[in-house]
């Protein structure tokens, strides 16, 4: 997998997808935009509205996923190649993973104001949603049946925690040097409470060094 | 030290720190929260469901903290210091990586940073349950959860939120825990 280097190349790849010959026989006027990995410099206000609705309706997690459908079957903002090389480097860069992706594609399509309004977008109404239920929680917290409530919300947050981190785990629980680095990971971090400053210092040359370039991950 | 500093600082360094996304640093998080700024760790996990609750990223719970340390202003501090960090250094190496293009060592790098998170998330779990999970009901409830996620293609806001109803009914009228 490869980055494009530079906007001629991007206009050039070619998306792999039959959709292309159906549109050209559809809509030849359409054909050639259909073809090209960013089709349209969406404005501002539309990256941010897009960005709003997937802030507003991925309930329950996933949000890549929507992010994904955005930009590569929605909107065709970009080629499926280059989505997947922006979600590599969302994920190795500090950050939540949804929030990076956001910044990057506004980014590829806006400059810093499309960065800007994509992640502005995501967490706006998450954002207002926690702070109206945490001012009412700041409130009220102390009242015994919204701590009831909460302690039944809090078991089962624990249930999808633990849930969504077996599913982003479970190939890597399988593999001997992927489960060393996870165990040793937990034993610094929660027996030995070190403070993540400290484990990261201490994981990370181990890490690079196993998984160095050559290495099977 | 003023509170609103230290809540930049705090949650500044666990922005750089967030590896593999934000979820890593709740371990982190709960420790600091409760040394420096006396928020236990029932609040804490309170105020974590509550952001499992929420649209979008789930960790834009930190702005409550915020709130309840120092207002509306504190939230706004901890929204920034929380997420302008890693935003900006995404962007910049973002911006690198599309310039120089795919590298082995990005992949390395990658490779090396994801069985660290997810030990991280290990870590977050374990955290969390000792505050959440304190009986035979919220034990219930969570592994209950746990396997319907796993399991089914139910979305999992129904599944919390039905774990809280059902668990609110249980522990009022029969004290369960």
């Amino acid at each position: 997998m490869h980055l494009a280097t530079n906007d001629a190349k991007v206009i050039a790849t070619p998306i792999p997808n039959d959709t292309v010959t159906t549109m050209t026989t559809t809509a030849p006027s359409d054909a050639h935009s259909s073809r090209v990995a960013v089709l349209v410099r969406p404005t501002l206000w539309q990256i941010f509205f897009e960005f709003l609705l997937i802030g507003g309706i991925s309930f329950g997690g996933g949000i890549v996923a929507y992010e994904r459908i955005l930009l590569i079957e929605k909107r065709q903002w970009l080629s499926a190649d280059s989505f997947m090389a922006t979600l590599a480097i969302s994920q190795t860069m500090p950050g939540l993973n949804s929030v990076n992706l956001a910044l990057l594609a506004g980014d590829q399509l806006r400059g810093t104001m499309g960065a800007l309004a994509a992640a502005l977008g995501l967490m706006l109404p998450g954002g207002a949603f926690v702070l109206m239920v945490g001012v009412a929680y700041s409130a009220g917290g102390q009242h015994p049946f919204v701590n009831i409530l909460l302690a039944g919300i809090a078991a089962g947050a624990t249930g999808l925690l633990a849930s969504v981190t077996y599913t982003i785990g479970k190939r890597h629980f399988v593999r001997l040097k992927s489960l060393f680095m996870i165990v040793a990971t937990f034993v610094l971090m929660s027996v030995f409470k070190l403070s993540l400053v400290w484990v990261l210092i201490v994981m990370v040359p181990i890490g690079l060094y196993l998984y160095r370039p050559g290495q099977q991950p | 030290m003023s509170v609103l500093l230290q809540l930049a600082l705090t949650f500044g360094m666990l922005s750089i720190l967030a590896v593999g996304g934000g979820t890593a640093v709740l371990p982190e998080m709960q420790t600091l929260l409760a040394e420096r700024f006396n928020i236990d760790h029932t609040a804490f996990v309170h105020i974590y469901s509550i952001g499992q609750l929420a649209p979008g990223p789930n960790m834009t719970m930190v702005v409550v903290f915020g709130f309840q340390l120092a207002g509306l202003l504190g939230a706004g501090v901890v929204l920034l210091a929380f997420f302008i960090p890693s935003s900006v250094l995404c962007l910049s190496m973002g911006r690198l990586w599309q310039k120089i293009g795919e590298r082995p060592w990005r992949r390395a790098v990658q490779n090396a940073l994801e069985p660290i998170s997810i030990g991280l998330m290990c870590s977050g779990v374990y955290a969390v349950a000792k505050a959440a999970v304190v009986g035979p009901l919220t034990i219930t409830l969570a592994v209950a959860t746990f396997a319907v996620v796993l399991l089914t293609r139910v979305n999992p806001v129904f599944m919390i939120l039905g774990a809280g109803g059902l668990g609110a009914l249980l522990m009022y009228f029969f004290g369960l825990r």
